[in-house]
């Protein structure tokens, strides 16, 4: 990285990576960012329209008609020198995956399910075992029961052998915490056998 | 917000860029820091009322997507007003750290015992 570039020149900001909170609607992913997060989950929308994406999965976006998406997120100073965000789409977004950064440079992801309706999340899941981009597999209780074991989830979703399914509640925070060590702990041990 | 937004919504942030809709450098994430520089450099001209907002609000690092968020503007066109302020020398950006898949142990690390701090 050349010194020179202003974008990279020094500054006394921290590092910052970030996690994605997948899943389809209402599942708990504004509730999961929000257990975790140190500052009430901040919103942001974007403008996305059919010339400026540059995706060719358009199905369900009438033509040439604007549309948002929505992002909330929130904020987890790990360290001094290091601030993870955590990024969610809220409630009935078909379209996140057309916002282009968002996938770009995350650490991985976190994919709830809802196991009264676990199909709302397999779009989630495509994205990212398509895009290779490492995830966990959050199974939200409803009310925080869990009628089905992790095994029998992964099954039902027809995950592979060696991916992380894990019982949460999105409403609590060591709960969530603990999906997101399992993220990392993950990518870890990815890191140590390839690395 | 709402999910009712008219396209007027949409349209009216640009208005804000001079009609541009893309960034003159792709450098700013979500997850970029940006810093107003302080002070500014000599003979810097008086910023137009929403950059010198921007230029508030990062007077301590802060990132894009937080910008964006407190200014109620979609991300895109944070990014083409800090674009602006970038070239005209008055914030500091800082990328995010680069993941690669295979090998950042040490950042995964400092993650992993981050989060067992909380």
């Amino acid at each position: 990285m050349a010194g020179s570039d202003p974008v990279i020149r020094g500054t006394s900001a921290p590092d910052t990576v970030k996690i994605l909170i997948a899943g389809g609607f209402g599942v708990g992913k504004t509730t999961m960012v929000g257990s975790v997060s140190e500052i009430v989950p901040l919103r942001t929308e974007e403008p996305l329209t059919a010339a400026g994406l540059g995706v060719d999965d358009l199905g369900g976006i009438p033509e040439k008609h604007a549309t948002t998406v929505a992002l909330d997120f929130g904020r987890i100073t790990l360290s001094q020198e290091l601030v993870l965000y955590l990024f969610g789409t809220p409630g009935q977004q078909r379209f996140w995956f057309m916002w282009n950064d968002l996938a770009i440079g995350a650490l991985g992801a976190v994919v709830l399910i809802d196991v009264r309706r676990p199909e709302s999340s397999f779009a989630a899941i495509d994205f990212f075992e398509r895009r290779g981009i490492p995830f966990v597999v959050g199974v939200n209780g409803f009310h925080g029961e869990h009628p089905y074991s992790p095994e029998e989830i992964r099954e039902a979703l027809a995950l592979p052998e060696n991916a992380h399914v894990l019982l949460c509640d999105a409403r609590d925070r060591d709960s969530c915490r603990d999906v997101l060590i399992a993220l990392i702990d993950q990518l870890i041990a990815t890191s140590a056998q390839t690395g | 917000m709402n999910g009712g937004d008219s396209a007027g919504r949409l349209v009216r942030p640009f208005t804000l860029t001079g009609g541009r809709t893309r960034p003159s450098r792709t450098d700013f994430t979500l997850i970029t820091s940006v810093t107003a520089v302080d002070p500014p450099p000599a003979g810097a001209a008086r910023p137009q009322p929403e950059h010198a907002r921007i230029l508030r609000l990062c007077a301590k690092p802060v990132v894009v997507a937080e910008l964006a968020a407190q200014l109620d503007l979609p991300v895109s066109v944070v990014c083409i007003m800090l674009c602006d302020l970038l070239e005209a020398g008055r914030i500091a950006a800082r990328a995010p750290r680069e993941i690669s898949r295979t090998s950042d142990l040490d950042l995964l690390q400092k993650v992993r015992d981050g989060l067992g701090r909380l």
